[in-house]
């Protein structure tokens, strides 16, 4: 079998940065002094030493009233009350799922928070701790909202809903959190035949796009012995190749964003796309494409 | 052949440079995608790949979690042909669990833990290319790689390392060729915007009257790589804000 190996040297790769937004605010790196005066309160990324407001992150700032906080432009997950997230379950414990969310800390989801199959509103019995693990077990993907965000940091979710609950069949792949831009909604059934799932959290899902929507409960259950045909699985693909295209060139991605990426990749096979000229390619026509109908 | 010296007649070193000279230094942020953190640092020949994992949930045993404070893990290993010889080392070997462990004292002094208890931050560097002045490079990396990550940092953390040419005059920054030569190596971690020591170690004795000398060039060598690693920084952050638009912030102004 012959296949064609590509391999390059890191200096020869192309790192041109797509610049759209040619002012540059002013950009704060750990250690440099914001302000000198104490008027100002301490926000994320700041600290106080001696009289002076420190910056501890390498970003921008961002000035509340008299509340000063560094965003830094990559970081773990922060959560917030209402975000959709897609996480994968680590651990089962009493009443309550262990999900990974690539936030600072594990974060939860209680048995109590989930809808069960049979009835909305029933009592969470000994039975169904028991059968806490048919439900979601350690590995499963799950989609879910944050319901509340603990003191130290930590999420609890929740599944009340149908869109929410155990993901099936599909692809997941990881971006940087912060490329997520954040939307009124974040479940997209592109019209090329596959629904996007755009976790705040940087955990992206694609999958066939439900043809009958009774049929999604939102509950546990798993259909495996479904076939996807060929042709969206490829598309699948096709659209996983893209959304890394876009991440690498730290393109944000929303619907928009993917489906013009989408369709300027239509000239590559799906292999191709990996090839790093073909992902730069892919982003930049894309920006271009965005920036066009941004201004139209 | 003649002796070598580490400093000829008219004052430039083995490799033609100057004695309070550095090497050149090219770093670049982001170099991978996995981790949350990556850089990748070049110290004349020396090269070396640092990643960030974290801050997240400690695994293993919660044992070492801590209320009140993050944990640093610190990992440095060497790849088998990082040096002129070409040698399996296996993982956890006298040598690089020193250094992991220097490593981990010199991050502890910067990165501001506090803010995360219950979680764990992994720092994983390895050397691609060993060419004298190693762990410094390495600190230098992670620095960068913390930086990368978002990790809240009092201030950037930088090393380097000094030596005494011809029992008189210091010399800034020594490459592997100097330190198999002889001379004393001095090797200095230190938060160079509030000039504070972290860590000091030598190689070698040498009279106590060299020591303000050669520390305070040492000092100075860090100073110089904190502006040029502030320089990437800067323009890492200009780079992706303004490819994604410097998104999520209100751009009234």
């Amino acid at each position: 079998m012959l296949q064609e190996i590509h391999i390059r040297l890191a200096e020869t790769r192309d790192n041109t940065p797509l610049a759209i937004n040619q002012r540059v605010p002013k950009i704060f790196t750990p250690g440099e002094i914001i302000s000198e005066q104490q008027e100002f309160m301490r926000g994320h990324g700041t600290y106080e030493e001696d009289i002076y407001l420190k910056a501890s992150v390498a970003g921008i700032k961002e000035q509340v009233n008299k509340l000063i906080s560094i965003r830094p432009l990559k970081s773990r997950y922060n959560g917030e009350i209402g975000d959709v997230v897609v996480g994968r379950i680590t651990e089962v414990q009493q009443k309550r799922w262990k999900v990974d969310t690539n936030s600072r800390l594990d974060s939860l989801l209680l048995l109590s928070s989930v809808n069960l199959p049979g009835g909305e509103l029933r009592r969470r019995s000994a039975e169904d701790e028991h059968m806490m693990r048919q439900y979601l077990q350690e590995g499963d993907l799950i989609s879910a909202e944050v319901q509340n965000v603990f003191s130290d940091g930590s999420l609890s979710l929740h599944t009340r809903s149908f869109k929410y609950g155990k993901l099936s069949q599909g692809v997941m792949l990881k971006v940087f959190p912060s490329l997520i831009k954040r939307s009124k909604t974040h479940f997209h059934d592109l019209p090329i035949g596959a629904s996007v799932i755009l976790g705040n959290n940087g955990f992206v899902w694609i999958s066939p796009t439900m043809v009958n929507q009774e049929d999604n409960v939102g509950g546990f259950t798993q259909n495996l012995e479904e076939v996807v045909p060929r042709g969206t699985r490829e598309t699948i693909g096709r659209l996983r190749n893209c959304i890394l295209a876009l991440a690498q060139s730290n393109v944000m991605l929303f619907d928009t964003s993917i489906l013009y990426a989408y369709e300027e990749s239509l000239k590559y096979n799906v292999a191709e796309l990996l090839l790093p000229e073909a992902m730069v390619d892919v982003a930049i026509l894309t920006q271009h494409k965005l920036n066009l109908s941004e201004y139209s | 052949m003649s002796r070598k010296e580490l400093l000829s007649k008219i004052g430039l070193r083995q490799d033609g440079r100057r004695a309070e000279e550095l090497r050149r230094i090219r770093c670049k942020l982001g170099v991978f995608t996995q981790p949350d953190g990556s850089a990748y640092l070049e110290q004349g020949l020396t090269k070396v790949l640092a990643a960030v994992y974290g801050p997240h949930q400690v695994r293993g045993g919660r044992s070492k979690a801590q209320h009140d404070a993050a944990i640093i893990n610190c990992q440095f290993s060497m790849a088998v042909f990082s040096t002129g010889e070409r040698k399996k080392r296996p993982r956890g070997d006298r040598k690089s669990t020193e250094i992991s462990i220097h490593l981990h004292q010199a991050l502890l002094a910067a990165v501001k833990v506090e803010l995360y208890p219950w979680s764990q931050i992994d720092v994983y560097v390895e050397v691609l290319h060993a060419d004298g002045g190693v762990f410094p490079a390495c600190v230098n990396a992670a620095t960068l790689a913390l930086i990368d990550a978002g990790i809240p940092l009092k201030e950037y953390v930088c090393a380097c390392t000094a030596s005494l040419a011809n029992n008189n005059v210091a010399m800034v920054d020594i490459s592997n060729q100097e330190e198999t030569l002889g001379g004393p190596v001095l090797t200095v971690v230190a938060l160079p915007m509030s000039a504070k020591i972290v860590h000091m170690e030598m190689s070698q004795r040498f009279h106590l009257d060299h020591l303000p000398k050669v520390l305070n060039l040492a000092l100075q060598g860090c100073k110089d790589i904190k502006a040029i690693l502030d320089d990437v920084v800067r323009q890492h952050v200009k780079d992706i804000g303004s490819s994604t638009g410097w998104s999520q912030t209100n751009r009234k102004q």
